[in-house]
């Protein structure tokens, strides 16, 4: 136990000594909440859009004056031909222009129908979607307005209720991302690269001749991440808190006790990583590679899961921070207890388990 | 056993294979409590092989090694504790003090607080170093990081210690110093057994192996084997041993 301690002491004195590491263990991981919490939004805001109505009467004037004071949207300029519709768009700024027919108000009265078009920017096509749907949605929200007057109160009327997170906000979707990232990137990151370093200088041969046990030495190098991922996981959830508002609407002893489970998992990948690597270099280019990447594309972080072709919401199945991150939110979120969340929780231990065990396999063999 | 108590290694008919390479072919050899002895080779000869599986690193295929009296695949636990180790790669932590490397080594050897304080003074002072117990290993010079390294493979009093080209790299003046070092540790009653490719330090041995294609085709004293093999140096008797 005593030979244990020292090594343990000598693991923080790398850490502590080394500037390099004391930022990616504490620098990186506050400015990703802030930078994902701030800069990357779903809403969208003050959107420039173009409106070109060839009609200008009445009803043309209120639609686009609902549109405009929905908060969402910017006019930019008024069109007056449709040959100007294109150059807007090259322009750059516009990313939606709305066309009214010719005598909208007049057909609407004796057709009964009308059209608007709605032109977006698929350039980038998240944003031309939700431009397009919000559009559409302050139109329907007109329409039937304008049906209620006619028909009395015959209409079925929709009441839409966000919950769990009533304003939408961005930071909802990120700060468990953000955890699950920085997770993996100090847990199994580190500890692979630090693993891989003292192979590199030549310790790990010193090490294994003296008579530590290897699972000694490994445990004494992936101990001091765990007490520090720990302290990232909880000052992710305070800034969280702090900064964005996010509740914890379940048990907060949950919500630690899944962060726990989750670093022992990241760093047995690490530790399976650093068997396969014999330098910083190949440990830190298989991390980002199979666990940077991943964690951010496939896991529900950013994209969601449901929208992905069917082979990778499968490949998403095998992805450890996808289960993690729907944990945590259902804790944070929706305050949900072990009971819901058993599914998540078990499958995290199975990999945990079977990651521990392939380390510990590929350690002894490389020993022979 | 042939162990008659006089001898700390005794290695008979030793076989490792990687798949069909024969690493280490049939190697047999003892070696003596309290002597230098010297492990020469080429680089790929198989030295490095047959150190590792002395220090309990690596199994053998086949064979009988027995180190200070433990059988190395029964029991590679009871041979760790009594063994020191220096590896060509240099072996100290580059961002701790020369204290703290000690502490940490000393430590891992289960010495006591006392024993540590007790051994780094001992050693530095040795050295003449003990003044500058806090200063980074980073900021020292290859030399004195080689010599605090024999000094830290040697702190816990092992049986034998193991030394796979310690002084590589080195300038001569400091190799010089080395090798003292080597012959007041095989003075005090630690067995020295040592790789090296430089033929000169092979003189300084008291007896000598040379390995060619993982076989053992030379073993005796130096004086011996320049006599035998009619060479005014270990260098030429090398290179006969190697050409034919």
């Amino acid at each position: 136990m005593k030979r244990f301690l020292g090594f343990i002491k000598k693991e923080f004195y790398h850490i502590f000594r080394d500037f390099r590491t004391l930022m990616v263990l504490f620098g990186i991981p506050v400015a990703q909440v802030l930078i994902f919490g701030y800069v990357i939004s779903n809403e969208i805001k003050d959107v420039k859009i173009a409106i070109f109505d060839q009609s200008k009467d009445e009803v043309t004037q209120q639609i686009s004056s609902k549109i405009l004071s929905s908060g969402y949207f910017l006019l930019d300029r008024n069109l007056s031909s449709q040959k100007e519709i294109e150059p807007v768009f090259k322009a750059g700024y516009v990313r939606e222009v709305v066309v009214f027919e010719p005598d909208f108000a007049k057909r609407l009265k004796s057709e009964g129908k009308a059209t608007i078009q709605l032109i977006a920017d698929a350039s980038d096509a998240n944003i031309a979607n939700q431009v397009v749907s919000y559009t559409s949605g302050i139109i329907f929200d007109y329409v039937k307005l304008l049906n209620m007057e006619e028909q009395g109160a015959a209409g079925i009327n929709t009441e839409v209720r966000m919950m769990y997170n009533e304003g939408l906000e961005g930071a909802y979707m990120f700060v468990p991302g953000t955890i699950a990232l920085v997770l993996m990137l100090v847990s199994a990151m580190m500890t692979s690269i630090s693993i891989a370093r003292e192979k590199e200088m030549g310790n790990m041969e010193v090490l294994l001749v003296s008579p530590l046990k290897p699972i000694q030495i490994i445990f004494g190098k992936v101990m001091p991440y765990v007490v520090l991922s720990f302290v990232n996981a909880v000052i992710i959830i305070f800034l969280g808190h702090i900064v964005f508002g996010l509740p914890v609407n379940g048990s907060l002893a949950l919500l630690l006790g899944v962060n726990i489970l989750f670093i022992l998992l990241a760093l047995s990948v690490g530790i399976l990583i650093s068997t396969v690597s014999n330098s910083q270099l190949v440990a830190m280019f298989i991390s980002a590679f199979a666990l940077m990447m991943p964690t951010i594309l496939l896991s529900g972080f950013i994209y969601p899961i449901e929208n992905m072709p069917e082979v990778l919401q499968w490949l998403s199945c095998i992805m450890p921070p996808r289960w993690f991150i729907s944990a945590i939110r259902d804790i944070m979120f929706k305050g949900a207890g072990l009971l819901y969340i058993w599914r998540e929780v078990t499958i995290l231990t199975a990999m945990t388990v079977f990651f521990i065990a392939m380390s510990i396999r590929k350690f002894s063999v490389r020993l022979e | 056993m042939t162990d008659d108590g006089s001898n700390i290694i005794v290695v008979k008919d030793l076989v490792k294979k990687f798949g069909t390479f024969t690493a280490n072919d049939k190697l047999t050899f003892e070696v003596r409590k309290g002597e230098i002895f010297g492990f020469l080779g080429a680089n790929g000869a198989g030295k490095t092989t047959a150190l590792r599986i002395l220090c309990g690193l690596s199994r053998p295929t086949s064979g009988f090694v027995h180190v200070a009296g433990f059988d190395v695949s029964r029991h590679p636990e009871e041979i760790k504790k009594r063994i020191g180790y220096m590896s060509q790669k240099f072996s100290l932590y580059e961002d701790l003090t020369v204290e703290e490397n000690f502490t940490f080594y000393g430590g891992i050897y289960g010495l006591s607080r006392k024993q540590i304080k007790e051994q780094t003074n001992f050693l530095l002072e040795n050295l003449k170093f003990h003044k500058s117990k806090e200063i980074l290993i980073r900021a020292l010079p290859l030399g004195w990081k080689q010599k605090l390294a024999f000094s830290v493979a040697i702190m816990h009093r092992p049986k034998v210690v193991f030394l796979d080209e310690p002084t590589g790299g080195v300038d001569p003046v400091t190799r010089r110093q080395f090798w003292k070092m080597i012959y007041d540790t095989a003075s005090s009653g630690i067995t020295v057994f040592v790789t090296t490719h430089y033929m000169d330090e092979a003189e300084y041995c008291e007896r000598i192996s040379i390995m060619v294609d993982g076989r053992i085709k030379a073993l005796d004293t130096p004086a011996s084997l320049k006599q035998r093999f009619n060479a005014i140096n270990i260098e030429e008797v090398f290179l006969k041993i190697a050409r034919n």
